[in-house]
């Protein structure tokens, strides 16, 4: 039987474009001792160590080791694990099973990144299959768009939709202190902005980030010794399609359908829109905040637009999105995923200050791949009753 | 946060390290592109058991792993399945932007190709339009044997 678990404290560095007064290992130390802080932990205390980052961006190999400076693993057990943009939901993941298998009582899990040290678009180049799909094919924007255009020939939706999920975003942002990007925008100065593939204009899509994020968890037996109302974790999903690009079903995104299903059906939630209470999602691109919340169940398929037009998922409607002003407003990607589910620890944990939801029971977070891949955590504020 | 940079001289270490790869094509897409460069021939895989078509063509089934996969020709005509139309200059991107990238299900297919889509306005192109490979007369067993595909005449 496995072991419930908690995250019993986060933190996050100040993320910016360029943080050239740091390197990787500076920057990894800020987020490590924000979370201990925020834990009241010390680096003894911890048993094993997960890291992630983006393979390429750096052109750091051996990340678990050469981070120890930072990451405090020093003769720890650490794993690195690596799964694209969905880096920071799998990493959270990873500890979540440690800690659940017995094994580990506290598990100190980091995401991070330096976007600023490479070229972003030739690093995610190369996620793409060299023989098949590399050839014809560069950076993350372009199959985006392939979705965004799939969806609104389906559903009729069009940029107007689109560029509302980035006004939302990009207003709650200015609650967060942590946010890259802190500046309101409007509907026509998301539809002026220069196209950069159809249908998506440069406001519509995330900057890149230098920064990291850092997560503790704990084992039912110690976590409410460290906490005295942790985040509980209800549930994990990961689902990864198959190989090439032309497998994935343009306009859905199955793997968001299947995993969601799988941990709302585990958690009993028949109702995820009236029993979920906050959302952090892995929105590279606002298009997405329409399409990926109908294979969530949230709304049905085609009322995406419809329901967060109705202002619905803005703070203070039935069920607020990206509090944190979403990956829109920040991505420093191998973090992006943690930071996602720090978020929602700290909506459950009632720590969120100034972008706090108030009343949160269940919260979800998210991670999204290139490759159209969903890895998921639900949070929730009483203990799991399994 | 502004103040964080103060008294401090960013110091950059650039790298001198490059790594060229060549990847082996492997015993399936190898079949693949070389009827593709002798006979202009577009072969995909197929799964009995799963009653799909893969292109491109698969060892395994990605389904159910089943490895009896049955070579099959489709057809070098299909439709656009999506699409987008890449307007900035990326430096990883090979072409002069604009450039209309297309998912294309080939007839007798169940899963898309990407290629380049050319011929045709960018304001133009629908999902759901005929198209047909144009091969390239300079062919090398790549992808690029096929230069492109073009809107089908009507
Ligand atoms: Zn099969």
């Amino acid at each position: 039987m496995a072991k419930r678990v908690a995250i019993v404290g986060t933190g996050q560095t100040f993320h910016k474009s360029h943080r050239p007064d740091v390197n990787g290992q500076e920057l990894i130390n800020e987020a490590v001792r924000a979370a201990l802080a925020d834990s009241g932990l010390k680096m003894d205390d911890i048993d094993a160590v997960i890291i992630g980052n983006m393979d390429h961006f750096e052109g750091i190999n051996y990340v678990d080791c050469w981070s120890v400076d930072g990451s405090g693993a020093t003769m720890k057990p650490i794993f690195k694990i690596t799964t694209g943009g969905t880096t920071g939901c799998t990493i959270a993941i990873g500890g979540y099973h440690l800690v659940a298998s017995g094994a580990f009582d506290r598990v100190l899990v980091i995401g991070w990144e330096k976007n600023s040290e490479s070229d972003t678009s030739g690093a995610i180049t190369t996620a793409f299959d060299p023989v098949w799909d590399r050839l014809v094919f560069a950076g993350a924007i372009s199959g985006l768009a392939a979705e965004a255009q799939a969806y609104m020939a389906r559903y009729g939706a069009t940029d107007k939709d689109g560029a509302r999920v980035s006004v939302r975003d990009r207003k709650h942002a200015l609650n967060n202190p942590h946010a890259q990007l802190r500046k309101e925008v409007t509907l026509d100065e998301v539809l002026a902005s220069p196209m950069l593939a159809d249908p998506i204009h440069l406001l519509d899509v995330c900057p890149r980030t230098d920064g990291a994020c850092a997560v503790i968890m704990a084992s039912e037996d110690v976590a409410e010794k460290i906490c005295k109302s942790p985040d509980w974790i209800w549930g994990t999903g990961n689902r990864h399609p198959y190989a090439y690009l032309g497998d994935a079903d343009y306009g859905r995104l199955t793997s968001m359908k299947r995993a969601s299903t799988e941990i709302f059906k585990k958690a009993g939630i028949k109702e995820p829109r009236k029993q979920i209470n906050v959302i952090e999602l892995y929105q590279p691109y606002s298009f997405a905040g329409i399409i990926w919340i109908e294979d969530m169940g949230i709304v049905e398929p085609g009322k995406g637009a419809e329901y967060i037009g109705s202002g619905a998922t803005d703070m203070g409607g039935e069920l607020p999105i990206n509090p944190s002003g979403g990956v829109i407003s920040c991505n420093p990607i191998g973090a992006t995923g943690l930071i996602r589910c720090a978020e929602a620890a700290m909506q459950v944990m009632g720590k969120a200050e100034g972008r706090q939801v108030p009343d949160v029971n269940f919260a979800v977070s998210t991670g999204f791949g290139g490759c159209w891949w969903t890895d998921m955590v639900l949070h929730g504020k009483k203990k799991p009753n399994y | 946060m502004a103040d964080i940079f103060k008294g401090i001289e960013p110091m950059v270490y650039k790298s001198r390290i490059s790594v060229p790869y060549h990847w082996w094509a492997g015993e399936t897409a190898s079949r693949f592109l070389v009827a593709l460069r002798d006979e202009q021939k577009i072969l995909g895989t197929r799964c009995a058991a799963c009653n799909k078509t893969y292109l491109p063509p698969r060892k395994n089934c990605p389904l159910c792993f089943s490895a009896s996969m049955e070579w099959m020709e489709v057809s070098n005509e299909g439709t656009v399945v999506t699409f987008t139309v890449a307007r900035r200059q990326l430096a990883s991107l090979p072409r002069k932007a604009p450039v209309i990238f297309a998912m294309i299900k080939l007839d007798g297919a169940d899963t898309a190709i990407l290629h380049y889509l050319d011929g045709v306005d960018p304001g133009r192109v629908k999902i759901g339009m005929r198209v047909k490979a144009k091969f390239s007369k300079d062919r090398g067993a790549r992808m690029q044997d096929i230069e492109c595909f073009v809107p089908k005449g009507e």
